[in-house]
């Protein structure tokens, strides 16, 4: 299934903006940078559980702010891309 | 059911393979050019060579991805999987499948449908496209003895039946073979197929396309871990890959014969690059296998959606997918195998 994931991170301390670097770094593990702080993953249920617990380990729930949007299997109907940043398509031929 | 994963094509020669955490990716002068979670593939295959990182590697035999490299030309060279992959479960299944008598019928029903299919498919286009040059008769008869040959290997109960009705297949579509030959007829014209040594022009083009073909399926299937000497349809037979024999049934008809009918019709080669032997041998000319390699690179490359997976694929793939069809098959991820078919 594709999970879109953004984030909010409050980065007016020291300690924000490592929590961002951070959150950061575990999406780039699992999916693809589509904008600034969102991210296209291409998971199953269970790499989805374990992404979910190692951002939530991360991130400070009262100042940041996670959301993950199921798009479930049938995501290439659901998803319309307009403008620079083209991405690549998981499922698709990769080929470079 | 598990998800189908992702095969990573690196054709750029000097794209250079690294890893960044989990993520795969390839440099081409320090340039990242592409970038792609490692959990969404199930192998790489680099054709031509840069380099590879060892964390690459590593990250690779970690996960079970395949990582596979193959010459330009598509000529399998080696291949690094680690330890725990799933390679000699699959290699044990093929075996096993291939010892199973219903089994193997059963896959041997699949590519040679597909082949009967794909041979019927030639002869009706050129009856389509060129009514009043042909012997529209004799075309309609071999379309349909065709089309009897496909109902009776549905029900045919053992491989030799299905080995018979194959050869059948193959007689009713070579004699027919000279009339997909629109120009330049009198030097291409083939009495039967034959080879090892082929007698005429037609048989020695024929047998070049077929081995070139023979080494894409080899390495495809080298890549994606099954044992290209294990088939189902062909029996063992020393140094005889017979596996890639049972897969090549179903492309013949469109990788070689279509290039070779083409090459034929638009004088891309003539008689006079051909020469025959003391011994009735016919070989071609130097020119005329650079002529013929240089038509099959190109080939390759064109653009096709592929039937079953309904993606746009060059040409050349084709083998790869259709391997990766079948381990997915022989580990039980897919219910049957989807064998290539071509309108």
């Amino acid at each position: 299934m594709l999970v879109l994931i953004t984030y909010d991170v409050n980065v007016t301390t020291d300690a924000g903006k490592r929590r961002l670097r951070r959150v950061a770094k575990q999406c780039v593990n699992y999916g693809q940078r589509v904008q600034n702080s969102v991210f296209e993953c291409l998971l199953d249920p269970s790499q989805f559980a374990e992404l979910k617990h190692r951002l939530e380990e991360i991130i400070d729930a009262e100042t940041d702010s996670l959301r993950y949007y199921f798009l479930g299997n049938n995501w290439k109907n659901r998803v319309e891309h307009v403008g620079t940043k083209v991405t690549y398509d998981p499922e698709g031929v990769l080929m470079v | 059911m598990r998800r189908l994963l992702n095969t990573l094509y690196v054709t750029m020669p000097d794209a250079y393979l690294a890893c960044d955490g989990e993520n795969v990716l390839v440099k081409v002068k320090d340039e990242i050019k592409f970038r792609v979670p490692v959990h969404n593939l199930e192998s790489i295959i680099c054709f031509g060579f840069a380099g590879a990182s060892p964390k690459l590697m590593y990250l690779c035999c970690e996960r079970g991805v395949a990582l596979s490299f193959l010459t330009e030309y598509g000529k399998f060279m080696g291949r690094v999987t680690g330890g725990i992959s799933g390679n000699v479960l699959l290699r044990r299944a093929q075996y096993r499948w291939a010892d199973d008598p219903s089994i193997s019928a059963r896959l041997s029903k699949r590519f040679i449908a597909a082949k009967i299919v794909n041979s019927r498919a030639l002869l009706h286009r050129v009856l389509r496209d060129h009514k009043e040059v042909v012997d529209q008769n004799s075309l309609e008869k071999a379309l349909r003895w065709l089309a009897g040959t496909l109902d009776r290997l549905e029900k045919a109960p053992d491989g030799n039946v299905i080995r018979g009705i194959e050869g059948e297949a193959a007689q009713i579509y070579f004699s027919n073979f000279n009339q997909l030959v629109l120009s330049q007829k009198e030097n291409f014209y083939m009495e039967n197929r034959n080879r090892r040594p082929p007698t005429d022009n037609i048989n020695a083009l024929l047998s070049f396309l077929y081995t070139l073909l023979t080494h894409d399926v080899v390495a495809a299937l080298e890549s994606v871990g099954l044992d290209p000497q294990v088939g189902f349809l062909h029996r063992e037979r020393s140094g005889r890959p017979s596996l890639a024999l049972d897969v090549m049934e179903e492309l013949r008809p469109h990788f070689a014969d279509r290039l070779a009918v083409t090459l034929i019709n638009r004088k891309q080669i003539s008689a006079d690059g051909f020469i025959v032997k003391e011994n009735g041998a016919v070989i071609m000319e130097d020119e005329t296998r650079k002529e013929v390699l240089t038509a099959w690179q190109k080939r390759k490359q064109e653009e096709i959606t592929h039937p079953y997976l309904e993606e746009k694929i060059p040409l050349g793939l084709v083998p790869y997918v259709q391997a990766l069809l079948l381990a997915r098959h022989l580990r039980g991820d897919l219910e049957d195998y989807p064998p290539f078919f071509w309108k």
